[in-house]
């Protein structure tokens, strides 16, 4: 179609929405916001007669992409570090998909506008599509790649891993509460807006320096859909602006979407593209740097801070400390090493870091050597199995304090100094850093600045996967979360990468170890044990060592 | 020296290296290197299809995989998917499966499908100038009453089946009412850019009479109202049923097959039936799922019969608001020149489609459509 009948077309459709006269439509999904002052915004001009083909094209092309990889024998040359972590990757990033195409309506309902309806119509089935798409990729590398185990567990797993339960907050933050928050600022303006560009577009090309050329295929076709929900969201937006009475909820949103994206997001695919390569060569971007290129300027610079000439008040302090965190805080390195000290919960094999990996990381973030190099060969010495226990359960040898986990974002309290403990509804709770601890004590609260939010939505859930199998023993947890391979005794997760029978660890070095909450034993202790031992915990670091025993109170 | 000769250092390009990992399947025999199949659903067969590997579980459930429950919920504590905004009751509603088994290949593939067979038609229509052997009084029933058409699907697409995807408590359910929306949009479309086309084709056409139409023209006020009162119901599954089982026999069905599909042809008109066969195509698929699902709920070993009596009372309640709507739009069939179909012959085979489903379903059907 050409662009003048697209837009003859687009305005033509516009007549199919009526106002309801006979009845009061139902508030299905509540919000605090208003729209009623809203201007009509038009975000994008797609009518569904040039869509499905277009669509149909795209996935014609990845199917092809999909059959070239099993007749050229991809999986000759891909990487296994890197095909690991994919198991995680893979097992979390279908359902925030679905999750977007569930939020639809959430906008829907919310804003009066039917030229915006009819681009979250058609957003909600590039969801399905990429969640399905997704789905179909990981059933590829099941069937294709060496090691099948933890590809075919992939949902399961999902739902009863610690990690996955980080994952969930990026799909289930955008289904759930206030419908704004939820399906426009948390999904639309910080989600896909920022983050999906180093998860589709610097992730993949890390898979292709890997071998793997299908995920870039599938994530860049997915990515080219992502431009118009950035629209959307825009739209909406823009919307929300005109209305002074939003402003706070605007600001209070962005906040908690920007933070908690960050914490999220920058965890898991700051670890799959620093710890999952083998391709170390200098002259490609670290994570850090793509961070900068894609989320700093291109996204906080170029897209948001703009807005503030609407009116919106731009978290410029958690964007700047983000930053930080990543860059001066080491905060993908501390994650990295965390899910490999959890290596015996996982469902997938961590392979370690080597000298080639040292010397990059070196070089990437001068420095990294002397706060994580030793605790890497140590993970390496302990990857094999004689007769010591998982790294986790060898505090001395790793000279590693298991750290608590954070109430809001899940991700453990890694930067210890930035931990915040405070009792929460009754319970003694820790944070990762002051915004989450806000997050969770003022920002998803029935009240904010004094002014009724009767629709924010509420933290909730067994939050703490440690405190969930508080006092098991590992053998039993692993059995009964099913990391087990089907000879019922090797385990799913490894910590290397050798797939000899001989050197895969079993049940049998997981008995007799019990897993213990930091939570739970934090909240038995007295106020004065507590503050003591949180004075101790946030003098430790990096790299989760534990401070030296003598620290003043 | 001409600029292009001047020898200039070779620029160093940076690759990748390709090294041989030998990763394939295969390769080395392993605990759970023959592991190559989803493991942790049932499938409905002996072996997974695509569609089931591609949905199945992943809208997880705490009564399944979800050990550490939902981690957000809504200022009333609920979170989720509620099984609560439904009056029905499973005692398992994975079971479920789409028999339409739609991913994203199938979607995307048979809508594309349809949009040739409309736009093919379109342009044989207009190479052929087949609109000007149209009466004035058919052209008239299709910018009036075809038109007026557009904005049924359109409302149950959006306001209906898109909010129903997030309700539903499986991704088996919602991905199949996701798909339905899009089809009933998808119709709505073509039939609002149809009536584009011909304003443009037809001298005299009224392309925005249909607004009218459908908002003051008594004929179709019960129609709207009814669309209305469906979009307004927060049970989603009684959104679905009433849509589905109901409304489409009664009021959809009987337009778009036992009138306009009927009456079209003796008008020299093929390109009509043609968009509306398309849209009664989709939604006999939507049918096929609202067949498999409350069967599936009628049959439920705990709550079959409890799930029948909501079902007959959600019948007792709707059938006649629909039945009214339907036979509200009884003088159209006599605004056409040639009578080709009587009203109460299309009725009564909209009749009967619905007591099919009805059977299919295994609830008794309403006095109304029986007598």
């Amino acid at each position: 179609m050409s662009r003048a009948s697209i837009t003859k077309a687009h305005s033509k459709i516009q007549e199919l929405s009526w106002e309801p006269t006979f009845i009061t439509p139902v508030e299905k999904y509540p919000t605090d916001y208003t729209f009623e002052k809203a201007p009509k915004k038009d975000p994008l001009k797609q009518v569904l007669r040039s869509y499905f083909p277009m669509e149909e094209e795209k996935d014609n092309r990845v199917f092809g992409a999909m059959d070239g990889a099993i007749r050229g024998n991809m999986f000759r040359q891909v990487e296994q570090r890197w095909m690991e972590w994919q198991k995680l990757f893979l097992s979390i990033i279908p359902f925030p998909e679905i999750s977007a195409a569930r939020a639809m309506p959430l906008a829907i309902n919310a804003v009066p506008n039917p030229e915006v309806h009819n681009g979250l119509a058609i957003q909600m089935i590039d969801e399905v599509r990429h969640s399905t798409i997704q789905m179909n990729l990981k059933r590829l590398y099941m069937n294709h790649y060496i090691d099948p185990a933890g590809f075919d567990i992939t949902e399961k797993g999902f739902a009863n891993c610690y990690a996955g339960t980080i994952g969930r907050q990026f799909g289930e933050g955008f289904i759930t509460g206030d419908a704004i928050t939820a399906a426009n600022v948390y999904l639309t303006i910080v989600a896909e807006t920022a983050f999906t560009n180093v998860l589709f577009v610097a992730m993949p090309g890390e898979a292709a320096a890997n071998g793997d050329y299908l995920l870039p295929t599938v994530f860049h076709s997915v990515q080219s859909d992502e431009s118009r929900h950035i629209s959307n969201g825009y739209s909406i937006i823009l919307m929300a602006l005109a209305d002074e009475r939003n402003r706070e909820l605007l600001e209070r949103d962005l906040r908690y979407a920007w933070w908690n994206n960050h914490c999220v997001v920058d965890a898991a695919i700051g670890t799959f593209i620093e710890y999952g390569t083998k391709d170390r060569r200098k002259d490609r971007e670290s994570y850090a740097e793509s961070w900068r290129r894609w989320i700093y300027d291109d996204y906080y610079r170029s897209y948001l801070v703009p807005l503030e000439k609407y009116g919106l008040t731009v978290p410029h302090d958690l964007v700047e400390e983000s930053w930080n965190r990543i860059w001066n805080k080491g905060y993908v390195h501390e994650v990295a090493q965390f899910f490999a000290t959890g290596w015996f919960a996982n469902y997938w094999r961590i392979d370690a870091m080597d000298d080639t990996d040292f010397e990059w990381f070196e070089h990437k973030y001068p420095g990294w050597y002397d706060k994580y190099g030793t605790w890497w060969e140590r993970y390496s010495d302990l990857s094999k199995k004689n007769g010591h226990n998982p790294i986790a359960f060898e505090p001395e040898l790793s000279n590693y304090e298991y750290p608590h986990r954070c109430w809001s974002c899940m991700v453990p309290c890694l930067i210890r100094e930035d931990t915040v403990m405070d009792e929460v509804d009754g319970q003694v709770r820790t944070y990762c850093s002051e915004t989450c601890h806000w997050t969770d004590a003022v920002a998803f609260r029935p009240e904010y600045k004094g002014r009724p939010t009767p629709s924010m939505g509420k933290l909730s859930g067994a939050r703490e996967w440690e405190t969930l199998h508080h006092g098991n023993d590992l053998a039993d947890i692993m059995q009964t979360l099913g990391y087990v391979r089907d000879d019922g005794k090797t385990l799913i997760p490894q910590p290397h990468l050798d797939l000899d029978p001989s050197k895969m660890w079993t049940l049998d070095e997981c008995k007799g170890i019990t897993l213990n909450s930091p939570n739970v034993i934090l909240n038995g202790m007295s106020p004065a044990e507590r503050d003591a031992h949180m004075a101790k915990y946030k003098a430790g670091g990096p790299a989760g060592r534990p401070a030296p025993e003598a620290v003043p109170a | 020296m001409a600029e292009d000769t001047i020898q200039k250092p070779a620029k160093v390009r940076s690759v990748p290296i390709t090294h041989f990992t030998d990763s394939e399947a295969g390769a080395k025999e392993f605990p759970s290197s023959r592991s190559r199949s989803y493991n942790y659903f049932e499938p409905a067969k002996r072996r997974a299809s695509v569609y089931e590997d591609v949905t199945v579980d992943v809208q997880p459930d705490p009564e399944r995989h979800l050990t550490q429950g939902w981690v957000y919920a809504f200022a009333d504590g609920t979170s989720g998917y509620p099984k609560e905004w439904t009056q029905l009751k499973s005692s398992d509603w994975h079971e479920f499966r789409d028999p339409n088994e739609e991913w994203n290949m199938t979607i995307f593939r048979n809508a594309a499908n349809t949009v040739r067979q409309v736009a093919q038609s379109l342009a044989n229509a207009k190479a052929a100038g087949s609109y000007a052997g149209w009466s004035r009084s058919w052209a008239q029933i299709v910018e009036r009453h075809v038109s007026a058409w557009a904005h049924v699907e359109h409302g149950l697409g959006l306001h209906v089946y898109t909010p129903s995807q997030r309700d539903a408590p499986t991704n088996m359910i919602n991905n199949a009412l996701a798909v339905g929306a899009v089809h009933k949009l998808r119709f709505a479309q073509d039939l609002i850019l149809y009536n584009l086309e011909l304003t443009e084709l037809i001298e005299g056409f009224d392309g925005s009479a249909h607004v009218d139409v459908f908002q003051n023209d008594p004929i179709w006020q019960k129609t709207r109202e009814t669309v209305e009162q469906i979009t307004g119901t927060r049970d989603w599954a009684e959104q679905f049923f009433v849509t589905a089982v109901i409304f489409e026999p009664l009021v959809g069905e009987l337009f778009r097959s036992g009138f306009v599909m009927q009456a079209a042809a003796p008008q020299g008109d093929f390109v009509t039936p043609t968009l509306m066969g398309a849209g009664e195509s989709d939604c006999a698929r939507e049918q096929k799922g609202a067949r498999a699902l409350f069967s599936m709920l009628t049959q439920d070993p705990e709550f079959g019969a409890a799930n029948k009596a909501v079902m007959e009372g959600w019948l007792e309640k709707w059938t006649p608001r629909c039945l009214e709507a339907g036979r509200q739009l009884q003088p159209i069939w006599s605004q056409v020149s040639e009578k080709v179909v009587r009203f109460d012959d299309s009725l009564a085979r909209s009749f009967a489609r619905m007591n099919d489903l009805l059977n299919d379903i295994d609830i008794t059907a309403p006095k109304e459509i029986t007598a």
